[in-house]
């Protein structure tokens, strides 16, 4: 089995706040030790890892992932080695696949075809409705007991209220919770861009920002009628984020995470029709963005997830409207949110928080901590080392990042699954 | 002169000079259309290729008539619409006429930015025929020398653009043109047919009809995409007229002198009345026409120049 000793790195576990400069010991393959002066055994392979940072393996709370149904974009293995380049070791799936993770049976299946790649535990979401088409609740109970995570349409906002409502009510037996695309369909349909200034200029049919807030608003209302969970997915503006933060101050179960452009970049980022910055929910004004980093600041975000959605040069070398949305963002999800710690907007454990314990304290997950006796998952980064995000150039099949051309600091160096070497 | 740039995608980002620059050649050609003259050594052994993926018979036939009357070989590609509203084609197209070497493309297109999509991928100068609710530089210029020859300027005067601005590439390219010549520009119309911020691009913005044409030395019409009226932006095309179209009792409020201006192809009875239209007085929309060929035959001959394939 591993065994492994880690030495002179910067430890970092935002579990436990632990900010020192020490060792840590795998024994077959677990987390057996850890603290400054740790000495280890003799005998067993080591690591100098003087200068840099060491730290819990990502846990990425939503990621589609081009398989099944889409290999062309992506297959798991292709996202399994960008997820390790990016310091991945725990990835939640979203479920709009095709087929859509609706049959306990497909939970099964994902979850095996993470084991299979021995670089990255794949945990599923469950789809909300059957075949998150937004009609029938689907059969929450089975998915659960096969693995689902929680219950989500994923791409597709949860339009019915009702059906939210029966959602988030039935969910609760489960101990689930339900996440949501927060964007009005009606006012969303055939947006390319956030309504405003930008989009008039373009000649682009716009979104409202307000097509996020009226259903976060919706749904935080169903939350206090249900007692439900409700999970709001990558959220992008200062309004919803404001509504959420009333809503954690009220003891509602309300909960969210953004997403890494949300809050690198702004909507100039598709100045030019630049398809590869057509995201969903699209990219918002600077003061939306700002609004983002305040909330990741004052702990109303609970996680930051890659939202990473494959897309190939057919998808998007299109008229900027008629492109698909999406972009990559496995392997620079750690780079570009340490961007906002050497910003200064955010503290270093704070920033590993939100891609580590916090996402996996949400859906229960065994790890996102560096603890004796959990496996040994973990990240090891340069946090100045600076390098540029290129499309083109990325590990795994999709190339399709917003982030195409920026120049970023923190480059993860290794990445470990289970104490095993996996980039 | 010069453009800034080797393709003409749009008025936005054009300097003054430039933009005054372009109207003095073509009202250079304008004469010379006029006095029955030709330059067809100009672009002898150029090939223009109008590619319309949009139906079109003003603006492709007043391309076609400018490049013909510089020397120009000139091809009209109609591409419908239900086998292209896929990208590929677009880009497959482009490859498709780089081996052709095409010198000028003239592009319409009803997504916004596919133009400039296009520039990126063919060696062509590329000339925006209109691009979905993007920009149709050629019809901002036409009406600038349109305005510029019937009142004599176009700095200090005011310019009411009224109707479906929303939707309107027309519009959007006559709101940068007008203000790079230092005209104030109204835009006129209903809320739900009111781009999002508009004002920020430098407009004042009216809902009032009868507000907005107050004292207006230019009323400028825009075509009512009837298509819009299915969603609902507008409840009716006889409550459209009663509140913003163009009428002789409305068109009282503006100028003593106001000319009247229409892009074509006109829905007489929803935003303009025929005796408005009609009337030789005020509409100079016949004159619009005109100066179309010689702005594109001024535009075709700087971007010939420019290229440097061809100089």
């Amino acid at each position: 089995m591993t065994d492994l000793l880690i030495t002179g790195a910067r430890l970092l576990d935002p579990a436990t706040r632990l900010d020192a400069q020490g060792g840590l010991l795998v024994r077959d393959g677990r987390i057996a030790a850890l603290g400054p002066g740790l000495a280890g055994p003799e005998g067993i392979p080591r690591l100098d890892a003087a200068g840099l940072c060491l730290a819990p393996g990502l846990v990425d709370l939503r990621a589609s992932l081009g398989e099944p149904g889409a290999e062309h974009r992506e297959t798991i293995a292709s996202a399994a080695e960008a997820a390790a380049a990016g310091g991945i070791t725990t990835l939640c799936v979203l479920p709009d696949s095709d087929p859509p993770l609706d049959d306990p049976a497909l939970i099964g299946f994902i979850a095996r075809r993470g084991e299979a790649t021995g670089s990255v535990t794949l945990l599923p979401w469950g789809a909300a409705t059957a075949g998150c088409a937004g009609g029938e609740i689907a059969e929450y109970g089975l998915l659960r007991e096969a693995g689902a995570i929680g219950f989500t349409d994923g791409q597709r906002a949860i339009a019915s209220a009702r059906t939210m409502r029966l959602a988030l009510s039935y969910a609760r037996a489960f101990g689930a919770m339900v996440a949501q695309h927060p964007e009005e369909p009606s006012l969303a349909a055939g947006g390319a861009a956030t309504e405003g200034e930008l989009a008039t200029r373009l000649g682009l049919p716009g979104i409202p920002a307000a097509a996020e807030s009226i259903l976060v608003a919706r749904d935080i209302a169903l939350a206090r009628l249900t007692g439900g969970h409700v999970h709001f997915a990558h959220v992008s503006t200062a309004e919803a984020l404001e509504l959420i933060r009333r809503a954690k101050d009220e003891g509602l179960h309300v909960t969210c995470d953004t997403a890494p452009p949300y809050f690198d970049l702004n909507e100039t980022a598709i100045g030019e029709y630049r398809t590869y910055a057509k995201l969903s929910p699209p990219l918002r004004t600077e003061a939306d963005r700002l609004a983002v980093v305040a909330a990741l600041r004052d702990g109303t975000v609970d996680a930051i997830a890659s939202d990473h959605q494959p897309r190939d040069t057919d998808d998007k070398r299109l008229p900027f409207a008629q492109a698909a949305a999406g972009g990559a963002g496995l392997s620079t999800l750690l780079a570009v949110t340490l961007a906002r710690v050497h910003a200064g907007d955010i503290g270093l454990l704070d920033a590993l928080a939100l891609l580590t314990e916090r996402p996996a304290r949400l859906i229960g997950a065994p790890a996102g901590r560096l603890a004796p006796g959990l496996p040994a998952d973990l990240v090891l980064f340069d946090p100045e080392r600076a390098w540029k995000i290129e499309a083109g150039k990325l590990p795994g099949k999709a190339q399709n990042t917003p982030f195409d051309g920026r120049a970023v600091e923190g480059r993860v160096i290794a990445t470990f699954k289970a104490g095993r070497r996996v980039f | 002169m010069m453009l800034p740039a080797r393709h003409l995608l749009a008025i936005e980002g054009l300097h003054q000079t430039a933009i005054a620059g372009l109207l003095d050649l073509a009202e250079s050609y304008l004469l010379l259309n006029r006095s029955g003259k030709t330059q067809r050594d100009l672009l002898k052994g150029r090939t223009l290729i109008n590619l319309f993926f949009e139906d079109s018979t003003r603006t492709r036939t007043s391309f076609e008539l400018a490049g013909k009357r510089l020397g120009a070989d000139v091809i009209n590609m109609s591409v419908s619409t239900s086998s292209v509203n896929k990208g590929e084609t677009l880009l497959d197209t482009a490859a498709t006429l780089n081996a052709m070497n095409c010198d000028l493309l003239v592009v319409r297109h009803g997504q916004s930015g596919a133009p400039a999509l296009l520039a990126q991928k063919v060696d062509a100068a590329v000339i925006n025929a209109g691009d979905g609710t993007h920009e149709h530089p050629t019809q901002a210029l036409l009406d600038a020398l349109t305005i510029r020859r019937a009142k004599g300027r176009i700095e200090g005067l005011t310019v009411a653009i009224c109707g479906d601005v929303a939707h309107s590439r027309v519009a959007r390219s006559n709101l940068h043109c007008l203000t790079a010549l230092n005209a104030r520009v109204r835009l006129i119309g209903p809320p739900t047919l009111m781009p999002a911020e508009v004002a920020r691009l430098g407009a004042e913005v009216f809902h009032d009809m009868a507000e907005g044409l107050k004292g207006a030395d230019v009323v400028m019409m825009l075509r009512l995409q009837r298509e819009r009226m299915s969603g609902g932006q507008v409840p009716s095309a006889r409550e459209f007229f009663r509140f913003y179209g163009l009428d002789a009792q409305k068109l009282g409020l503006a100028a003593p002198d106001a000319i009247v201006m229409h892009p074509g192809p006109m829905n007489r009875g929803v935003e303009i009345d025929s005796a408005v239209a009609d009337d030789p007085a005020r509409s100079v929309i016949a004159e619009q026409v005109e100066m179309g060929v010689a702005v594109r035959m001024a535009v075709l001959d700087i971007l010939a120049r420019q290229q440097p394939r061809l100089a």
